[in-house]
């Protein structure tokens, strides 16, 4: 609460150049996080279908990340280097978490395009001669990457509104700065509309493209 | 006194959490108090929500449009501060239960007024006019020929909304309640054992979400195998 000592003053100049600030902190953690998560989470995915011994050991972690709140993740992340004796600044446990949060779902999606590719294609494949990572690339990759195209956008869309959670272990980006000027200002209703709209138009178009992708796919 | 085992520097006191169960459990009660509310509440918004938005013209259409896209496109967490703050600027001071409860509410309606719209239209249009060749009136073709096939479609999405509430909830601890997350923050403030209470209250929702989960597929299985 470090402006709790202000006296009440009137929105400035300067508070919407600390808003917008905190908007570039919201998209810098989606994208940095959103690209970190979607390398990992087709490694992660690609990993978990070829090897069962690997699926076996993901299923929990996976499981776990995806049934607790996210709110929590950040904490426990936190709280876990600071117990270490190695504390990450706020940016840094809010892309790490965000990153393995992103990860996890993008697995779950690499996975379940991997299994939608029939069979009989990859065997195609080898029985024309190509080895088992040419098929892997020249085949099994790119109906992946068609199939989950429209469910990734979806879940960048959800990571994008999960930024704002990152306020949680202190790091202010666009609705955690939004609210500090409420709380000087007392313009609650303005500066949240304001905001909304930021997330909506960011947010809205990619989905609109997504469900556009998902009818002609 | 030290208790618990040891891990590089950092030694787990367990029993302050023990002690502080109690609070915990209040707040998981709470948690499952708020999810199963919000979600029979969005429920039903989310029926007229889904007819409206389907008919594609008027007023009432733009309305479910707006709900919906907003509900989709912007943070919980803003939804909430939206409920919380927002709200109360226009002089509508709502406590932060229910505050969370309405945003909740309004986040679930957006989410499942979709999956109803998806489920309607995986429905194929010649199903309903059949019925009712076959002398069933209107009530009966909804009940005997649509909800069945209906209920099959959105029948996983409906679960996975569920355990979203479950995780919304939590959002609660931003404005000062005390669910399970905003609980384990009010225990963990005298010792700062921050880590152990928040990994038991990880636990708790684990166990919370596996509920739901399990209870869905043997739900699934009583009622879809055939």
């Amino acid at each position: 609460m470090q402006f709790s000592l202000t006296p009440y003053a009137g929105l400035q100049w300067s508070d919407l150049w600390f808003i917008l600030e905190g908007g570039l902190s919201t998209i810098l953690l989606s994208v940095v996080s959103g690209a970190a998560g979607t390398i990992l989470g087709c490694a992660l995915g690609w990993l978990r279908e070829r090897s069962p011994v690997f699926s076996w050991l993901m299923a929990f972690p996976v499981d776990v990340v995806r049934s607790v709140p996210l709110i929590i993740q950040f904490i426990l992340v936190n709280s876990l280097f600071s117990a270490l004796g190695v504390p990450l600044d706020p940016l840094q446990v809010g892309l790490l978490t965000l990153s393995l949060y992103m990860g996890m779902q993008t697995s779950e999606l690499v996975r379940a395009g991997i299994r939608a590719v029939p069979v009989q294609l990859q065997k195609a494949g080898r029985s024309l001669g190509m080895t088992g990572w040419q098929v892997e690339r020249c085949i099994t990759v790119p109906l992946v990457l068609r199939t989950m195209l429209p469910a990734w956008i979806g879940t960048l869309i959800g990571l994008t509104k999960d930024t704002a959670l990152v306020s949680v272990v202190g790091y202010i980006e666009l609705l955690r700065a939004a609210q500090i000027v409420i709380t000087r200002s007392n313009e609650a209703l303005l500066i949240l509309l304001g905001v909304g709209l930021f997330y909506f138009v960011i947010c809205y178009p990619i989905s609109k493209y997504g469900r556009w992708l998902e009818q002609r796919i | 006194m030290r208790t618990g085992w040891r891990m590089f520097d950092y030694h787990f006191y367990w029993s302050i959490v023990w002690a502080k169960f109690p609070m915990l459990l209040d707040g998981a009660l709470l948690t499952i108090q708020i999810t199963v509310l919000s979600v029979v509440l969005g429920l039903l918004a989310a029926i007229p929500l889904a007819l409206w938005r389907r008919n594609g013209k008027g007023t009432l259409a733009l309305f479910a449009g707006a709900w919906i896209e907003s509900a989709r496109n912007t943070p919980a967490l803003f939804q909430i501060y939206m409920a919380y703050f927002g709200l109360g600027a226009l002089g509508l001071h709502l406590s932060s239960y229910t505050a969370l409860l309405i945003a909740i509410i309004f986040n679930n309606a957006g989410y499942l007024a979709e999956v109803l719209r998806g489920g309607l239209e995986g429905v194929a249009p010649q199903q309903a006019p059949a019925a009712r060749s076959l002398g069933m009136n209107a009530f009966q073709s909804f009940t005997y020929v649509i909800f069945p096939q209906l209920f099959r479609i959105i029948f996983f999405p409906f679960v996975n909304q569920v355990n979203w509430a479950l995780l919304n909830t939590s959002l609660g601890m931003m404005i000062g309640l005390r669910e399970l997350t905003g609980a384990t923050q009010m225990a963990q403030a005298e010792s700062f054992r921050t880590f152990e209470f928040f990994l038991v209250a990880a636990g708790m929702y684990y166990v919370i979400a596996k509920i739901i989960s399990l209870g869905a597929l043997t739900a699934a299985w009583r009622i879809f195998r055939d």
